[in-house]
């Protein structure tokens, strides 16, 4: 690990004032909150500061109502408090299981939910500095492309990464209606978090639309008021604490045996987490039937461009699809 | 305190450790797990990867179980860490370290410390009622639900604890164990007070 120096940030407004003055000085500076992600990657090297701006003792960790019956959860509450809290289970059950159904208790007990959202979009090579990868070093070429492409995306992949986005919590927050709050130097922005994450284009070094001194402060799920029947399926090589192979979070609002209204979210298929808005189409106002939803699923998939070493993923799509629908 | 060194910073931190106050100055980068192992000689937490994969390193900070490779000792600065040195001695084991003796949870004991420790936080996050991966879907929507700790509850919460010789089977009847006898002393002691 490079030497860097260590400071514990008091308010939302000290950690800002110390980020932008590492970077007016030209220091990098990063936000170290469960560190989980952060930690490992200074350590492998893929990752360099000057600057660790200690975030993790900020006073952000409530989960608190909002007027219309949905629910604001600090950025530092740890993955493991928010997946227990009564209200994130009653209204929002999709994103206590999703939560539930990554890493391990221990790294739920560390992690935190705006760690989980900016965790790195990656790919085995990533993490490994001695191969080429366009994320790490920009223009030294993708080791996957040609590679142990198990877990390649699906959609949206590039020529420069193929890498999907490994978050679990962020395929629930894209089936919802999530607005991300982040502090920065001209103030809080209100990100749709459909727009947080990018696809890789010629640039996969740059995950999310975020600036480096922003800061996340909150995470607002507004609804849908129907994600009380929701659900969240992880396919994955063993039963338990491994990255997906490909996920579901779907939300169901069935009246008389039709789909009035319906959320899917799928993970391990792109470099962002995915709102699967082709097969949410598909759905509403039909029947509320196995074939409808496996139709649907079809649907969506088609924009997907399976590559020689991803050849089972798209069928596996459909059985954690399926068993949302059944459970 | 941060002192700057010719590029190397280092800091002074204060952490109980297993009931003892310490003061140690180490270098910024220093993990929990290093500063444990190197600096005060408690060795019970074991490096088994070093990226939060083995589970081998597990303490409980303030009662909760984390990887110490992956926890910065400088921001841990005033709480309290407990390690298997910690839950009991060879004279005096606690009862779910005599359970792992009894039920012969282990072979080459590296993993065995790091299993302690996060069984025994474990054991107190089912109590307390936490959901988990394999909780049924409506018991997870319903906070007031019961929630059995059954052996399949106990495996996906101790998923975290990688054992290479592959103890896993006596691991959960450790466990299994010690929960029975914990909820019969609690059933006990309310049946006195009442
Ligand atoms: C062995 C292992 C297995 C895992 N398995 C899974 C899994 O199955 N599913 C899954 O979803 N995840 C998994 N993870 C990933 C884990 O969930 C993430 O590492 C974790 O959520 C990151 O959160 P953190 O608080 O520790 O972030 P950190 O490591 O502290 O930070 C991550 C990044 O986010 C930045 N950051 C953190 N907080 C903020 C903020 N508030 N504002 C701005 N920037 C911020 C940091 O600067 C850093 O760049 C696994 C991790 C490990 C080590
Ligand atoms: S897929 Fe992306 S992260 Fe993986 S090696 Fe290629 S460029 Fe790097
Ligand atoms: S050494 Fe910490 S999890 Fe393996
Ligand atoms: S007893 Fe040998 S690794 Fe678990």
């Amino acid at each position: 690990m490079r030497p860097f120096t260590y400071e514990r940030a008091r308010s939302v407004a000290d950690a800002l004032r110390r980020t932008v003055g590492a970077t007016d000085d030209g220091a990098s500076a990063a936000y170290l909150a469960g560190g989980t992600n952060l930690i490992d990657h200074l350590r492998l090297g893929i990752r360099e500061t000057d600057r660790l701006i200690d975030v993790s003792h900020l006073d952000l960790t409530e989960v608190t109502e909002l007027e219309d019956g949905g629910l604001r959860v600090g950025a530092l509450a740890r993955n493991a408090d928010v997946a227990a809290h009564p209200l994130v289970r009653r209204r929002f059950p999709v994103v206590s299981a999703a939560m539930l159904a990554g890493a391990s208790g221990q790294l739920r007990n560390m992690a935190t939910m705006g760690g989980n959202l900016l965790q790195r979009t990656r790919c085995v090579y990533f993490q490994d500095p001695s191969t080429p990868c366009n994320k790490r070093e920009p223009g030294s070429g993708c080791s996957a492309i040609e590679g142990l492409g198990t877990y390649n995306a699906l959609i949206g992949a590039s020529d420069a990464c193929v890498a999907v986005h490994p978050s679990d919590l962020c395929v629930a927050l894209a089936a919802l209606d999530v607005t991300v709050v982040v502090e920065g130097p001209l103030g809080e922005r209100r990100i749709d978090f459909a727009d947080l994450h990018r696809l890789p284009g010629d640039h996969p070094e740059q995950d999310t639309t975020l600036d480096r001194s922003e800061l996340i402060t909150t995470i607002e799920i507004a609804g849908p008021g129907f994600a009380g029947h929701s659900r969240y399926r992880k396919l994955r090589e063993r039963a338990s604490y491994a990255f997906a192979t490909v996920s579901v979070a779907a939300a169901l609002d069935v009246q008389d045996g039709r789909v009035a209204d319906v959320r899917l979210g799928l993970g391990g298929v792109a470099h962002r987490p995915h709102r699967a808005r082709r097969a949410e189409d598909a759905l509403r106002g039909g029947p509320a039937t196995h074939e409808a939803y496996a139709a649907a699923i079809a649907a969506e998939l088609e924009q997907a461009r399976p590559v020689p070493t991803t050849p089972t993923r798209c069928s596996s799509c459909s059985a954690p699809s399926r068993r949302c629908w059944t459970r | 305190m941060e002192h700057d060194t010719g590029g190397v910073s280092t800091l002074s931190t204060k952490i109980v450790v297993n009931g003892t106050p310490q003061e140690l100055t180490h270098d910024v980068r220093t993990t929990l797990l290093d500063a444990l192992r190197d600096h005060l000689g408690v060795t019970s937490a074991k490096k088994g990867c070093d990226h939060g994969q083995c589970g081998a390193c597990t303490v409980l900070v303030d009662g909760r179980r984390v990887v110490s490779c992956l926890s910065l000792t400088a921001s841990l600065d005033g709480t309290e860490v407990v390690t298997a040195e910690g839950l009991g001695s060879p004279e005096d084991l606690s009862d779910l370290q005599q359970a792992f003796v009894d039920r012969d949870g282990l072979q080459c004991g590296y993993c065995t410390p790091g299993q302690v420790c996060s069984a025994q936080a474990m054991l107190a996050e089912a109590a307390a009622g936490m959901p988990s991966h394999v909780t049924d879907p409506s018991a997870l929507a319903d906070p007031d639900a019961a929630l059995e700790l059954s052996d399949a509850e106990i495996r996906e919460r101790m998923s975290g604890n990688l054992c290479r010789c592959g103890a896993y089977v006596n691991i959960v009847a450790a466990i299994r164990d010690t929960a029975a006898q914990r909820a019969a002393a609690t059933g006990a002691s309310e049946e006195e007070t009442s």
